[in-house]
C-alpha cells in the first residue's frame, strides 16, 4: 500500500527522521511506537504528504509521490488524516465534516447525504448542527475521525488520537479505529506513547527512537523480544546486563549473572556476553519458606525486596537476587504475600519467559 | 457653565428637529468614511493575506512599517495627500482636492495600515492546527486560504471596524485635502472645529453627538451582524478555543 524508502527529514540541522523504511500492507493497523518527541508526528506528516522530505521517497500503491504538486494533492485525497490535537473549525459540526467533500467538488446532494451516514459512524448524529468549537476534547476528535472517514480514504493516518482525553474517551476512540479497521478495511497508520495502546490495537508495530525506526514486528515480538535495551526499556521491561553463558545444548542454555545461573533458550553460544529481558508480569513470587522443587518453574531466585512502587490496581516489586528483578503482581497478592521492603522472597521465571540477546556494550543495539 | 446649558439644550433641539444643516453634514461624514472603509477593506484584506501566506524576503521589516503607519498623524496623510494631488502636484489633473473623493483617497490611505496590520494578526491568530487540517482534508492552497480568512471573520470585521472608527473621527485629512467648503467638503469633525472656533458650541455639541451617535450606530449593527452569524460562539474570536 505504502512503501517508504529511506526516508529523512530535517529541520536546520537537526534530522527528525532518520532513513526510515518501512512498507505499510492494506488493510492492516499499523502502529507506531516511541517516546514524546522520537520522531512520530513527523513521520505521520511525512506520509500524510503535509511536509517534504529532506531525502527519501514514499510510493503509494507503486506511485511516486514526489513527481508533482497535483500527485501530491490527488494522493493526500485518498487519505485521512487525525492530529493529536483536534482541530474543529468555527462552523457546524455537519459543515465541519462537509469540508473534505467540499474541497472535492462533491454536490450538495452528496454531501447532504454522506455527512449524516459519517456522524452516524461517530455517535455523533444529534450534534450535526452544534458549533463545533463547543464540543468536549473527546467529542471533537470523533467529529475528526468523521471528518476524514467521509471521503472513504484507503488510507486512515492518527497521530496520537487519544493523547488529550480521558479514559472513557479514549476507549471510544480505541473502538472506533479497530471499527473502521474491520468494517472497510480501512489502512489504519497511527502513532502512539501509549505503548499497552499500540500493542491492543496493531496488527504490527514500528518502534520508532530518536528518528530511527529501530525494530519493527508484531505486538508479541515488540513486547517479548524487543531488539534492544532501549526499546525493552520503553516497553516496560529493565534489562539484566552482565550475563556469560555458560553453557549450551541446542539451544537451551545456562547463563551466569554475577553468582546466580538462569536457564533461558537462545542460540548464544558458551563464553559469549548476554543481556537478559524479563517482563515483570512473567516473574512469579511466593514466600522464602515454600519454595522448593514443587513448582515447574526451572529458575528460583530468593533474594530481599528492595523497593515497592504501586502503579494503579498493580504493585512492581522490586527483588534484589545478585541481580535486580522487577515483578507485577496485584496488590491483593502484594497484600495477602505480607510484602514490605527487606521481605525475603522466592522469585520465579521460566526459562521460555526470559529474552536473551548478545551484549555488545550497546544498550541501543538493534 | 451657561456655554455648556444652553450648548446642550440647543444640540438637542438641532437633532430632534432634524437640522438640514446638521443632517448633510453628518450624511456626507457617513459617506466619505463608510467609503474610505469599504475600499481600504478591499485592498487591505487581500494584501494582509497576501502578507500572511507568503515567505519573502524582508517581511518583518515590511510587518514593522506597517504598524509604524498605525500612528501616523492624519496631518501627515494630508499633507502628503495635499502635495499629490494639488493643482502643481503629479496628480493635480485628476482635480481631486477640495473634493469628497479625494477625502475618501485620503481616509483609505490612512487606515489601510491599521487594517492590514489586523488582518494579519487575524491571519496569524488562527490555529496553525487549521491549516495542516484544511491541507489534510484535500484543499487546494486557494481553498486552504478561503476557509482561513472565513475563519478569521470575527476578527477581520473588528479590524474594518476599528478603521471606520479612526476615519470617521479624524480632522486632518478632511480638514487639509477637503478644505470644510460649506455643504460641499464639510464633515463633522471640520464643522466641529469651525463651530467651536466661531462660538457657536450648541452646533459643535449636536454634531459631537452626532459622531458618537454614528459610530455607535455602526458598532451595534455590526455586533448584530457578528452575533446573528454565530449566537453561541464567542464573538470577535478568529479561531475555536484551545
Amino acid at each position: 500500500m505504502i512503501r517508504i524508502e529511506h526516508l529523512t527529514k530535517a529541520f536546520g540541522s537537526k534530522e527528525l527522521v532518520k532513513e526510515i523504511s518501512l512498507e505499510i500492507r492494506k488493510g492492516e493497523i499499523f502502529t507506531v511506537i516511541g517516546p514524546s518527541g522520537s520522531g512520530k508526528t513527523t513521520l505521520i506528516r511525512l506520509i500524510d504528504l503535509l511536509d517534504i522530505p529532506t531525502s527519501g521517497k514514499i510510493f503509494f500503491d507503486g506511485t511516486d509521490t514526489s513527481a508533482s504538486e497535483n500527485t501530491r494533492l490527488l494522493i493526500r485525497r485518498r487519505m485521512g488524516m487525525v492530529f493529536q490535537k483536534p482541530a474543529v473549525l468555527n462552523v457546524t459540526v455537519a459543515e465541519n465534516v462537509a469540508f473534505g467533500l467540499k474541497f472535492r467538488g462533491m454536490s450538495q446532494q452528496e454531501i447532504t447525504r454522506k455527512v449524516p451516514e459519517a456522524l452516524d459512524l461517530v455517535g455523533l448524529f444529534h450534534f450535526a448542527d452544534r458549533r463545533a468549537p463547543t464540543l468536549s476534547g473527546g467529542e471533537m476528535q470523533r467529529v475528526a475521525i468523521a471528518r476524514a472517514m467521509v471521503t472513504e480514504p484507503d488510507v486512515l493516518l492518527l497521530d496520537e488520537p487519544t493523547a488529550n482525553l480521558d479514559p472513557v474517551s479514549s476507549d471510544m476512540i480505541e473502538d472506533l479505529i479497530v471499527r473502521i479497521n474491520r468494517e472497510f478495511g480501512t489502512t489504519i497508520i497511527m502513532s502512539t506513547h501509549d505503548m499497552i495502546q499500540g500493542q491492543r490495537l496493531a496488527d504490527r508495530i514500528g518502534v520508532v527512537m530518536n528518528g530511527r525506526l529501530v525494530q519493527t514486528g508484531n505486538p508479541g515480538e515488540i513486547f517479548y523480544q524487543p531488539a534492544g535495551g532501549e526499546i525493552a526499556r520503553f516497553v516496560g521491561i529493565d534489562a539484566i546486563h552482565g550475563g556469560i553463558v555458560t553453557g549450551n545444548q541446542g539451544g537451551h542454555a545456562l547463563i551466569r549473572v554475577g553468582e546466580t545461573f538462569l536457564e533461558a533458550l537462545t542460540d548464544l553460544k558458551t563464553g559469549q556476553r548476554a543481556v537478559l529481558f524479563i517482563r515483570p508480569e512473567e516473574v512469579s513470587l511466593t514466600p522464602a519458606d515454600a519454595s522448593g522443587g514443587k513448582s515447574s518453574v526451572r529458575n528460583q531466585f530468593p533474594g530481599r525486596i528492595t523497593k515497592l512502587v504501586p502503579s494503579g490496581p498493580f504493585v512492581r516489586v522490586i527483588v534484589d537476587c545478585g541481580f535486580v528483578l522487577a515483578a507485577l503482581i496485584t496488590r491483593r497478592s502484594c497484600t495477602e504475600l505480607e510484602l514490605t521492603v527487606g521481605t525475603t522472597i522466592v522469585a520465579g521465571v521460566k526459562a521460555t519467559a526470559i529474552h536473551v540477546l548478545p551484549d555488545r556494550d550497546d544498550r541501543t543495539a538493534v | 457653565m451657561n456655554d455648556i446649558a444652553d450648548g446642550l439644550s440647543q444640540a438637542v433641539n438641532l437633532i430632534v428637529t432634524l437640522n438640514p444643516d446638521v443632517m448633510q453634514i453628518a450624511a456626507l461624514s457617513l459617506y466619505i468614511s463608510l467609503s474610505a472603509t469599504i475600499l481600504a477593506a478591499l485592498i487591505a484584506i487581500p494584501a494582509g493575506g497576501f502578507i500572511h501566506f507568503h515567505e519573502f524576503y524582508g517581511k518583518r521589516a515590511l510587518m514593522i512599517l506597517i504598524q509604524t503607519l498605525y500612528s501616523v498623524p492624519t496631518v501627515v496623510v494630508g499633507l502628503v495627500l495635499y502635495l499629490l494631488i494639488s493643482k502643481a502636484g503629479p496628480l493635480g489633473f485628476l482635480g481631486l482636492l477640495f473634493t469628497p473623493a479625494g477625502m475618501i483617497l485620503g481616509q483609505t490611505v490612512l487606515i489601510i495600515p491599521i487594517m492590514m496590520g489586523l488582518v494579519i494578526s487575524a491571519l496569524g491568530g488562527v490555529d496553525r492546527n487549521i491549516s495542516d487540517t484544511l491541507v489534510s482534508l484535500g484543499a487546494t492552497n486557494f481553498q486552504k486560504i478561503v476557509e482561513i480568512i472565513k475563519e478569521a471573520r470575527f476578527a477581520i470585521l473588528s479590524a474594518v471596524v476599528l478603521g471606520f472608527g479612526r476615519a470617521i473621527a479624524e480632522v486632518g485629512v478632511a480638514m487639509m485635502v477637503g478644505g470644510n467648503i460649506d455643504t460641499q467638503t464639510r464633515v463633522l469633525t471640520t464643522a466641529i472645529t469651525l463651530e467651536t472656533g466661531m462660538g457657536k458650541f450648541g452646533f459643535s455639541i449636536a454634531l459631537g453627538i452626532l459622531l458618537l451617535t454614528v459610530a455607535l450606530v455602526v458598532v451595534v449593527v455590526l455586533n448584530l451582524i457578528t452575533s446573528g452569524i454565530s449566537p453561541d460562539s464567542p464573538w470577535m474570536r478568529g479561531g475555536p478555543q484551545g
